[in-house]
């Protein structure tokens, strides 16, 4: 059973069966969620309404610049989510890992990876987070790295746990990792979010629905690895991420 | 490959992305320092508080959320091009892309459709600071870009 055999929520917006994996197709479909996505009340009144212009870039264009954030180093523990405070925070201690590839499958090295999340209970360390579950003051739920010469990068966490949101009746959000990736352009920029597997709430969650394609949905879904767990330790997930192409790069 | 779905930044995010330094994108006695300001507004024209704003150009990079009356206020370099401008926000299930042009005279503009083309120009108000509001949707809905 994968997330490909479960039916998009009626909210959302129909899966494209015409879509082509990468592999046999010369130019990579569109995986994106389109802005207006009714199932998300937000979206209603925030989706622009017009369709984006798309100049033309030169190679000297500010969008594909790198972006540097050099001023703010990453810390030799700040990859690890249970160590920022005087205890260890509550919950399951997971593992997260993978690869962070360009368009074209290539390892992105040396890029910045921030992720947050909410704490096992389902409470986010945000003060405007009115769920009533408690906080844990041994857990703010953000951490970063730079992947490494393979692009691999790997966060110690807890697995965050589900929560109610008001988007509409009894809705839940699915568990998960929110991830921001920057890759060597700005146009690679990607926030996203990362899923753990088999998550009942999957068919109900409008924000996961609102990727068309059922295949791409699946692929913000995170794989059980026994190589990455720790014995006596910790369970391990890996999820690799694939951001775009810039413009010179496609063949 | 197909590119990693983006989904939205939802919206707690404030305890994690953004940092002190991050709208301080150059030092105050630069040569060529201006204040950006502006607020990020939606199709009811209501502020959009929970929204995350980042900018790169040449060698600097800047991050700046929106407050509660959806403002938010960069200290950036000023240039004769134009500041790609990325908004995140809850909402928003991928990024809006914009740029921010300090003249109205750039050459780009003229292939921009003319009733819409101010919405990329941001307002000088004082020697060394620009307004420049986001409309997410409606009238004077911002031009936004796809690459």
């Amino acid at each position: 059973m994968t997330a490909t055999d479960r039916p998009p929520v009626p909210t959302g917006p129909s899966p494209s069966p015409s879509l082509s994996p990468s592999s046999s197709s010369p130019a990579p479909a569109d995986p994106h969620p389109p802005h207006l996505s009714p199932g998300y009340r937000s979206t209603v009144l925030r989706a622009p309404s017009h369709p984006p212009l798309r100049p033309a870039l030169d190679p000297e264009a500010a969008e594909l610049l790198d972006p540097v954030y050099g001023h703010r180093p990453v810390g030799e523990l700040d990859h690890d989510l249970t160590r920022q405070h005087a205890g260890e925070p509550i919950g399951e201690r997971i593992i997260v890992t993978g690869r962070i590839l360009d368009g074209r499958g290539r390892p992105v090295p040396n890029t910045l990876v921030e992720v947050w999340q909410a704490a096992a209970t389902g409470r986010y360390a945000h003060p405007l987070d009115r769920h009533p579950a408690p906080l844990d003051p041994n857990f703010t739920g953000f951490g970063r790295c730079l992947t490494d010469a393979e692009g691999r990068y790997r966060f110690v966490t807890i697995k965050p746990g589900t929560y109610p949101w008001r988007n509409h009746p009894n809705a839940w959000r699915p568990a998960h990792i929110h991830f921001s990736v920057f890759g060597t352009a700005f146009t690679q920029r990607l926030i996203t979010q990362m899923y753990f597997p088999g998550d009942p709430l999957f068919p109900h969650d409008p924000i996961l629905q609102s990727v068309p394609d059922p295949r791409d949905r699946e692929r913000l879904v995170s794989a059980f690895d026994l190589d990455v767990t720790e014995p006596e330790w910790a369970l391990g997930y890996r999820w690799d991420v694939v951001l775009g192409a810039t413009p010179f790069e496609e063949e | 490959m197909v590119p990693t779905p983006s989904q939205t930044v939802g919206p707690f995010f404030a305890h994690a992305l953004p940092y002190a330094e991050g709208p301080l994108v150059v030092p105050e006695d630069h040569p060529d320092a201006i204040e950006l300001h502006g607020r990020v507004t939606d199709g009811a024209g209501e502020p959009v508080p929970d929204a995350l704003l980042e900018i790169c150009q040449p060698g600097l990079f800047g991050r700046c959320e929106t407050g509660a009356d959806g403002s938010y206020r960069f200290r950036t370099a000023a240039t004769d091009g134009y500041i790609p401008l990325l908004v995140f926000g809850r909402g928003l299930l991928k990024p809006v892309w914009t740029r921010v042009y300090l003249s109205a005279d750039a050459p780009f503009l003229a292939e921009v459709d003319p009733a819409r083309r101010g919405t990329l120009v941001a307002r000088k108000e004082g020697e060394r600071s620009y307004r420049f509001d986001v409309r997410l949707q409606g009238e004077d809905e911002t031009v936004f870009f796809a690459f």
